[in-house]
């Protein structure tokens, strides 16, 4: 990031700010900076900008920095954020809502987590259920890993934790009305 | 007692061996499960990183169906289900989002059904002297490290426990004649949602929750979560080689361990189905003898 005009950046980004109280319920501005969020996170080590990084990026007008951050991805959603920030700013839903407009503005730098959740919500469209087995092999193909995670794959298959089927639920009918009518409701790709 | 049980797609696949013994201990315990009929996949981490309508709408079916067949009270052993259900039945009880909800599903859904995690019913819902009862083997000399992960106790509003000290586990594992430590990574996150988009930083969480059991002192560790526990027991050979350290902490679910206390076959509660070999601590503990 080069230099920025902060002044410029905060005024035009207010809608963005806006949107996230209305829709999602976080209130950015509630934030003072303490960090106890991003001291107490376990997966901050993974991350190039930590919540409270994040949190001040978005204070500031950063929105498509943040939007198209690596770190929202690193995010393991594991609320410990949000339990223990003094302010009820709710970090977790904060980098939530950051996931799901960087999948509306087209801004998702992790392309495995994009792929995973396509997979995943496809599975569970199709048959009702998540067939894990499915996921992770197309996973693996389409990301191009084929042989991550293959040698838990014997164990796994003597254990009987392999299914080779999916299970289907008898009203799959339903799960497309609830994925249509979502869509009908909230536009975009769910 | 009668409950509405809903399995999770794990229980099928990975956590099989948590559905046997959840199912044989509560045959045990005579406690009668009704599995919802034809549920469907509460939409886990992918639906409410996508649309939070879509995260509320998929469990609210399983709630409606749960409803349609007259059950109070839906038993959910995987504690990722149990955060995505109990979390609509808390969007539920906002009208606005109800009359949303049930358009979406194309049902009544009233809200009225109430989401239990199935620790809670095992160590709520059964009165402590019938416990003390009917434990035919008692644990004696088994230190267990209780590993509650993130999603039964964060965030507050569906919270069973406390988010940084919940004991709920560690007291059932002692009215089972076990021995719990005392340890600081009780609800410190496995990395469970990153093991597969990013394997590396999720075994550098794995590794430590199972380092700091070690440490504590414990034998093993007790999970009351699928993802849990194939993540620390699945990749327990690779956090070894990352810590430098030798573990072999077999990992067991609350159910497993239940089962061998109430006097259950090894085998049928699905202590076979290991990666870290889970048979023989158990054989040599006391509580065999």
């Amino acid at each position: 990031m080069g230099p920025i005009q902060l002044s410029m950046t905060v005024a035009s980004s207010q809608d963005f700010r806006d949107r996230l109280k209305k829709e999602y319920g976080v209130d950015v501005s509630l934030c003072y900076q303490c960090g106890k969020c991003s001291a107490g996170c376990p997966a901050a080590f993974a991350m190039e900008h930590t919540v409270r990084q994040m949190l001040r990026m978005v204070q500031s007008g950063l929105v498509q920095e943040s939007l198209s951050s690596y770190s929202i991805w690193s995010c393991a959603g594991c609320e410990t954020c949000s339990t223990r920030c003094p302010r009820q700013v709710d970090p977790a839903k904060f980098m939530e809502a950051l996931r799901i407009e960087a999948k509306k503005a087209g801004l998702v730098a992790d392309k495995n987590a994009d792929l995973f959740n396509d997979l995943f919500l496809n599975s569970v469209k199709d048959t009702g259920r998540l067939h894990e087995v499915g996921m992770i092999a197309r996973f693996n193909i389409l990301s191009g890993q084929l042989f991550k995670d293959a040698e838990h794959a014997p164990g796994l298959f003597t254990q009987g934790k392999l299914s080779i089927l999916p299970h289907k639920i008898k009203n799959t009918e339903a799960m497309a009305k609830i994925f249509a009518n979502v869509q009908k409701k909230r536009g975009g790709k769910s | 007692m009668k409950y509405g049980l809903y399995p999770g797609c794990s229980l099928n696949g990975t956590g099989i061996e948590y559905g046997l013994s959840t199912k044989a201990v509560a045959q045990k315990l005579g406690i009668d499960f009704v599995e919802i009929p034809d549920w469907n996949c509460c939409g886990a981490s992918s639906a409410h990183n996508r649309n939070h309508l879509l995260s509320v709408a998929l469990p609210a079916r399983n709630l409606a169906l749960a409803e349609q067949h007259g059950i109070d009270q839906i038993a959910v052993p995987c504690a990722a289900c149990y955060q995505r259900m109990k979390a609509a039945e808390v969007a539920l009880r906002d009208e606005a989002t109800r009359q949303e909800v049930g358009e979406v599903i194309e049902m009544n859904v009233e809200g009225k059904s109430r989401t239990r995690a199935l620790v809670e019913v095992f160590a709520n819902d059964l009165d402590a002297d019938f416990l003390s009862s009917v434990v035919v083997r008692p644990l004696s000399g088994l230190k267990v490290a209780s590993y509650y992960g993130c999603l039964l106790v964060k965030p507050a509003q569906v919270a069973i426990d406390s988010p940084e000290n919940p004991m709920i586990m560690d007291k059932l594992m002692a009215a089972l004649g076990a021995t719990p430590v005392e340890w600081s990574y009780k609800t410190e996150c496995c990395g469970g949602s990153l093991a597969i988009t990013r394997p590396e930083a999720s075994l550098g969480m794995t590794a430590n929750v199972l380092k700091y059991a070690k440490l504590a002192g414990a034998d093993c560790i007790v999970t009351p979560c699928p993802l849990c526990t194939s993540n620390l027991d699945m990749r327990q050979k690779a956090a070894e080689g990352l810590l430098g350290m030798e573990l072999g902490l077999p990992i067991y679910y609350f159910t497993e361990l239940m089962g061998v206390a109430l006097g259950l076959e090894m085998s049928q509660l699905g202590l076979t189905k290991h990666f870290v070999e889970a048979t023989s601590l158990l054989k040599n503990s006391p509580a065999a003898q």
